[in-house]
């Protein structure tokens, strides 16, 4: 059986800093918006209001709100198919991200992405991609962009664990290392490639190891406590910024829910025992009670955030299920620049 | 105007166009130091530094999907394989991330690339290395797909596709890079999709491209001595079609023969033969008949592979077919 998260990375949270209060807070409100947020995704996919493949991040929370927390407006961020919770921790609204699940016009990416292609130039979230790995060159090219532009921009890429078995990981870390680029790797290991444990998957267990391959600093972290996700990420983006250099992150976290919406929480690959031994360590319930342990909140102030962030969550959803299809003519837009070449 | 090879011609159209924009670079495997497997970035490292003319290490995957994410983010990328071999390992970056780009992301995002290198057969290379595969690209809608043959269109069209905003599949021939042909000098810049009548005829049309344009003028020479007059039509590009120009020259003619360097399942002459039936049928005084390589792995040996190739002798068969001559 897989160890739990908690065992291995050592790094613990410090002391809360009081100056940082309102920071912390809005973790923890961005975090029990991606729970909410997931939740009703995971309802409307079982009414059919969503189709195709819905990936959950429920249990990963603290790893894109802490890492995501680390970066300025203008770095640029590269995500897997399981980024709901990376595009609302990035600031895009609960209303866009969930009528592009939708499939609406509205959406962040017209309904023409879907929940696996959320997109939003502006905040430099540049993609859900659906191919399992083939979305790190990207960042590595963007980090390239900004050396090559002499700018103090970082790329960000996150990934499961699966991913780190595939060709494309490998030659990007190495020419990133090579070429000496502002990356950021940000490997999500929830330990299951789909239904295949990571020790099923790769003859190295330990995945920050394979940044020795090409010289790059490396840190494993325990991405289901948000201030040493934060704090790990705020290192990773100095090494990016001020010394132009890349960095493999190894986030030891855990997915509740199964791989997608059609797959169950535990089955073949997994327990119910050792779903329910994750679920100890859930992200939200380390926040709130350090939080309230360190007297930045009461309990009365959580539940009023939570009841707060299911109204948004229901007005989104509500907005995602009213509004109105793509016109049918945008079943040809955007294929190329300009829409007279082709001219078929 | 100067007579030049197809090479120098790619590399007037690089060297030209990354003096005009600064957000050109160029990258790929012996593009620098070793001044380019084919030397088409012959002397550019020079002029224009490491950090714009960058060699890679063996990781085509990874180098292609390099240049697709610096074009998300606005550069404008020239990414060379040293062979469209090669790129089979890159094939997922061009059809899943840089074709689809625009449409996934609504508009948001281009991925104004150019991927370029040579393509086609060249000389007893077997089967690994053999091989035209403009007609898979061709396939994706997001992508466009150019093949110039001559020096001249070389350049003109390496210029257009670098300042398009769309990815660029520019395929070049391997045999072309020695040929000789005037070229302009300075701003010489030849629109993506339009062909090119390269020899005018009324009696049959040659629908060509890349490097069986030299195949279709040698067969409309022999064709010429025997009072036939052939009409060879050079795609230039294969996506977007232009099917005006084919249209055209069959209204012309109203007989076709298409030659082209690849297989002929699903081939681009396939494409080109449903456009005239559907646009063209009444036009039509035979059916149109396509020479192609051989439906087989390129073998290596020198007469096999001889025999695999299309060539006068094939074209010429065809002709006489769609012509009803013996």
């Amino acid at each position: 059986m897989a160890e739990s998260t908690a065992a291995r990375p050592k790094s613990k949270s410090k002391g809360l800093d009081a100056a940082r209060a309102d920071e912390y807070r809005r973790w923890l409100r961005q975090m029990l918006l991606i729970r909410r947020f997931e939740e009703k995704a995971g309802e409307a996919y079982s009414l059919g209001k969503i189709g195709g493949f819905c990936h959950l991040y429920i249990g990963q929370e603290a790893v894109a709100v802490g890492s995501l927390g680390a970066l300025g407006p203008d770095d640029y961020i590269v995500c897997s198919y399981r980024e709901h919770g990376h595009a609302l921790a990035r600031g895009m609204s609960s209303r866009v991200v969930m009528a592009e699940l939708f499939g609406k016009a509205a959406g962040c990416s017209g309904g023409k992405g879907g929940s696996m292609h959320l997109f939003d130039a502006s905040l430099g979230f540049l993609g859900g991609h659906g191919i399992v790995g083939a979305h790190i060159p990207l960042a590595t090219g963007m980090a390239f962009a900004a050396k090559y532009r002499e700018t103090d921009q970082v790329a960000v890429c996150y990934f499961g664990e699966a991913a780190v078995n595939n060709g494309a990981f490998h030659e990007a870390l190495n020419m990133a290392a090579l070429w000496k680029l502002p990356a950021i790797y940000l490997c999500e290991n929830n330990r299951y490639g789909m239904g295949t444990a990571l020790e099923r998957a790769s003859a190295l267990y330990d995945i920050s190891e394979r940044a020795c391959s090409y010289d790059m600093v490396n840190e494993v972290v325990d991405g289901q406590d948000v201030l040493v996700m934060n704090a790990a990420m705020e290192r990773a983006v100095q090494r990016a910024r001020k010394d132009k250099l890349p960095t493999l992150l190894e986030v030891r976290t855990y997915r509740f829910m199964g791989h997608s919406m059609s797959d169950p929480i535990h089955g073949h690959y997994r327990t119910k025992e050792e779903v329910e031994d994750q679920r100890k360590r859930d992200p939200i319930s380390v926040w709130s009670q350090r939080l309230i342990e360190d007297a930045i909140m009461d309990s009365d102030a959580v539940r009023a955030m939570d009841k707060e962030v299911l109204e948004e969550v229901d007005d989104a959803y509500q907005f995602a299920d009213q509004a109105p299809d793509p016109e049918p003519g945008e079943l040809f837009t955007h294929v190329y620049a300009s829409p007279s070449n082709p001219p078929e | 105007m100067s007579t030049i090879t197809y090479r120098d011609a790619l590399n007037q159209a690089l060297r030209e166009e990354m003096q005009r924009d600064p957000s050109v670079f160029l990258m790929g495997e012996e593009v620098g130091v070793y001044q380019g497997a084919y030397k088409v970035s012959r002397g550019l490292l020079d002029e224009f530094g490491p950090m714009r003319i960058v060699d890679t290490p063996i990781t085509e995957l990874g180098f292609a999907g390099v240049g697709v994410g610096a074009a998300m983010v606005g550069l404008r990328p020239v990414i060379e394989f040293m062979t469209w071999n090669f790129a089979l390992l890159a094939v997922d970056q061009l059809v899943n991330s840089a074709a689809k780009m625009r449409y996934m992301s609504n508009g948001q995002i281009g991925v104004p690339a150019v991927f370029r290198g040579p393509g086609g057969a060249a000389l007893q290379l077997a089967a690994q290395h053999s091989q035209a595969f403009e007609s898979w690209y061709a396939h994706i809608p997001g992508l466009k797909v150019v093949t110039p043959a001559t020096p001249a269109d070389a350049k003109g069209l390496l210029k257009s596709a670098i300042r398009d905003d769309d990815p660029v599949i520019f395929i070049e021939g391997e045999m072309l890079y020695n040929t000789k042909g005037e070229v302009p000098e300075g701003e010489h810049v030849v629109p993506i999709g339009r062909a090119d009548i390269k020899r005018e005829g009324h009696d049959v049309t040659l629908v060509c491209h890349s490097k069986t344009v030299s195949v279709a003028l040698k067969t409309a020479e022999q064709l010429a001595q025997d009072g036939v007059a052939a009409e060879v039509l050079d795609l230039r590009t294969i996506r977007p079609l232009d099917t005006e120009a084919v249209l055209t020259s069959v209204a012309k003619t109203h007989r076709c023969v298409v030659v082209e360097e690849g297989w002929p399942f699903a081939g681009v002459g396939a494409q080109v033969v449903d456009t005239i039936q559907r646009e063209a049928f009444d036009e039509l005084d035979a059916p149109v008949i396509r020479v192609t390589s051989a439906d087989v792995p390129m073998p290596y040996n020198k007469q096999l592979e001889k025999s695999a190739k299309a060539d006068p002798a094939k074209v010429i068969a065809a002709v006489n077919q769609v012509l009803y001559r013996e």
